[in-house]
């Protein structure tokens, strides 16, 4: 690997775990009219965040804050004059991979989490960690790194309340990478790509679960039937809440198909697209690699291979495996 | 109720275009040239018609139909979803309407610029999330982008458990090429097609090659319902419609039903032969000729198996010794079906049917009381007995 490269590596490694700074805690409680002024912004008028009246009648038998507004409590007044604000562990990781030539900084997504809802009176205080830096990754925009943080929200009592965790895209535009040992494996941005997932609410978790390297099966949270691919309620139950367990990533080939034409842009052919049996007993579409077209058989025994693209997306790859005993 | 929609819907007029690979027009000018030569072969001005349904998929409404072919005013118009599945479903929609009292003669179309337009084994993709979108975003990362790629899938399965071979797909490719020849409006009229020819294609998505694709056509194909007695009145001899029925089955996705237990068959088109044989009250030894969806060679070997030809997996050993040709024991896709007339999103396999019942098919079988005609596979889809009027 690139010295310079390994160098950074190291010192990234550092921050991982860290908090970037002591917690910041919200100037006000919680009260009624600051909720309402948020409210009136955006336009919620839900009577549970409005009226401390009807809100009585409500199941929180009382006014509270919607989630949404979870962040706000703490965020920063404007910046005053000749007051410096304190530079965390994540200003200090940015300009470390600015200086690398990693200028560029782009919020990738964004996951909330809301253990209670705040009421007025609650007084709201915010943890940051960075959870992971994972990098370099070829992306459409240039190569970068990915940090993931993640905010705690605690109450008084110091229970959590909820977290938001946020990922961040810290990368190279195109064409300004400091290393110069490898020009050529900067994506060409007018290369096309496979044709990516939409994000949206019921698919997006998975994808998020395979970028770390799990191969997650939903599972329903009320009784237990695994789904995939995932959908956003239980044909057995009606239940609405799930989990997701990972699988093993062993299986065998159920069907396959090789698919030689017509060839899109952003694929290498021939693909083997696999129907696999995965061990937990749900199927899965992928692609099998390491073997060649001829030699996929029904029935073949396979495990999971996670392959970033130069596109930067993660795929849960399978290929032959050993037969289990 | 299982045979509530029998015999109380006729169709009683087919209009087509020429079927081309570039048909140099709109696909609202396609539509409505069709849909004026089926109410002018009808019988019928274009102001007596007080229905349109065509596909989903379809890029002309019902209201420009209207307003172009000069039908005026509607009082029932509706797209039925899901690609090839939608065809048989056009005639469902069609039968209810006529049999309510909601309308009185109904025309169903589609009409696609299928080869100098939109291909469809062009790909899917797409910019609004919706849970079609998501639904093929789960293949769409691993290069599983084509109809032919989805089915592909089942075929290979198919073959894996009931031995049948690429050989087996030939047959079904070469008896119907055979049979466009006598059609003048195949787009494969004057290409014949030899085993050898089948065996050299290049291949399209294993264990599918070239021949057993159906044909890209830009053409325009429209059908008139209404009831029988109304059918009376009309120049034409009337397919009187003895059942129809729309099927999805549990575990049901567009093309990818990967997930049963058993991807090997195909449960909604099972769903829907016992939902017309109940119906009709008939059995498949009633069936004189089909026009069995066919966008791809392996689908008519499975859905023989489903409206019970034949046991499960003994589809092969059926289609041995001519028994999809003209006088076998079921003559099928007597027009060429959509791997050689052309693919009209299988409109043009219901309106075959009708020809057949009329007797005036390109090749016409001695005996042809009742066909059977299915819609789109791996979708969604449908079936359908028509006879003569009693
Ligand atoms: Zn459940």
């Amino acid at each position: 690997m690139d010295p310079d490269l390994t160098e950074l590596e190291g010192r990234l490694q550092q921050f991982i775990g860290r908090t970037i700074g002591p917690p910041v805690v919200a100037r006000d409680c919680v009260t009624e009219a600051a909720i309402r002024q948020f409210c009136d912004v955006i336009g919620d008028r839900n009577p549970a965040y409005r009226d401390a009246e009807s809100a009585v009648e409500t199941r929180h038998a009382g006014v509270v804050a919607p989630p949404a507004m979870m962040q706000s409590w703490v965020l920063d007044g404007p910046p005053r004059e000749g007051i410096e604000k304190a530079r965390t562990e994540q200003d200090r990781l940015y300009d470390l991979l600015s200086e690398y030539g990693y200028t560029s900084a782009l919020g990738t997504s964004s996951e909330e989490h809301y253990e209670r809802y705040l009421r007025p009176g609650d007084k709201v205080s915010a943890e940051t960690v960075i959870e992971s830096v994972t990098g370099p990754k070829k992306t459409g925009l240039g190569e970068g790194w990915f940090i993931t943080t993640r905010t705690t929200f605690r109450d008084n009592a110091d229970a959590v309340v909820g977290w938001i965790e946020f990922r961040v895209l810290k990368f190279a535009p195109k064409q300004s990478v400091a290393r110069e040992s490898e020009q050529p494996a900067t994506r060409d941005p007018e290369r096309p790509s496979r044709i990516k997932p939409p994000m949206a609410r019921d698919n997006a978790w998975w994808w998020q679960a395979v970028e770390k390297g799990r191969l997650p099966i939903q599972r329903c949270a009320q009784c237990g039937q695994l789904r995939h691919p995932p959908r956003p309620m239980c044909d057995a139950c009606g239940s609405v809440e799930f989990d997701s367990i990972d699988a093993c990533g062993r299986g065998s080939v159920h069907s396959f198909t090789v698919v030689e034409h017509p060839q899109f842009p952003g694929y290498e052919y021939p693909i083997i697209v696999v129907l696999i049996d995965l061990a937990e007993g749900e199927r899965i579409v992928s692609n099998l690699i390491d073997c060649a077209p001829d030699d996929c058989r029904i029935g073949m025994p396979v495990e999971v291979v996670f392959e970033t693209g130069e596109d930067g997306m993660v795929l849960p790859l399978f290929r032959p495996a050993e037969a289990s005993s | 109720m299982a045979d509530s929609l029998k015999n109380k819907a006729s169709i009683v007029g087919i209009g087509t275009t020429p079927f081309t690979k570039n048909s140099g027009v709109s696909e609202l000018s396609l539509a409505c040239q069709a849909v004026r030569a089926a109410i002018d072969e009808a019988g019928l001005k274009p102001s007596d018609v007080d229905g349109l349904v065509t596909f989903l998929l379809d890029s002309s409404d019902e209201i420009e139909v209207a307003r172009s072919t000069g039908i005026g005013d509607l009082t029932f118009f509706s797209q039925v979803n899901y690609g090839g599945g939608a065809a048989v479903g056009l005639i469902h929609q069609a039968a209810m309407a006529i049999a309510t009292g909601s309308a009185k003669y109904v025309v169903v179309y589609r009409a696609m610029n299928g080869r100098s337009g939109h291909r469809m084994g062009q790909g899917v993709s797409g910019q609004v999330v919706t849970s079609d979108l998501i639904h093929w975003s789960w293949y769409t990362p691993f290069g599983l982008l084509t109809p032919a790629s989805w089915i592909a899938m089942s075929a290979q399965r198919y073959m894996h458990e009931y031995g049948a071979t690429r050989d087996h797909l030939a047959t079904v490719a070469l008896t119907q090429r055979d049979h466009a020849q006598a059609n003048p409006n195949a787009t494969t009229r004057g290409r014949t097609l030899s085993r050898e020819e089948y065996f050299s294609a290049r291949m399209v998505s294993r264990p599918l090659g070239l021949y057993d694709c159906c044909q890209e056509t830009d053409g325009g194909c429209a059908l008139v319902i209404t009831s029988p007695e109304r059918a009376r009145d009309l120049a034409s001899k009337p397919a009187q419609i003895r059942a129809v029925s729309q099927a999805s089955f549990e575990g049901q996705e567009q093309m990818t039903s990967f997930y049963r237990p058993d991807i090997a068959r195909l449960p909604e088109m099972e769903m829907a032969a016992r939902a017309v044989y109940t119906q009709a009250g008939l059995g498949p030894e009633d069936i004189d000729a089909a026009c069995l969806y066919d966008a791809f060679t392996i689908e008519v070997l499975m859905q023989l198996e489903s409206f019970g030809f034949c046991g499960v997996g003994e589809a092969k050993d059926f289609i041995v010794d001519g028994a999809l040709t003209l006088g076998g024991r079921l003559p099928n896709n007597t027009h060429g079906g959509l791997l050689s007339e052309g693919y009209i999103h299988g409109l043009n396999n219901i309106a075959e049917g009708v020809r057949l019942v009329r007797g005036t098919s390109c090749n016409q079988p001695e005996r042809a009381d009742h066909v059977l005609v299915s819609s789109g596979v791996g979708v969604p889809t449908g079936a359908m007995i028509l006879g003569c009027a009693e």
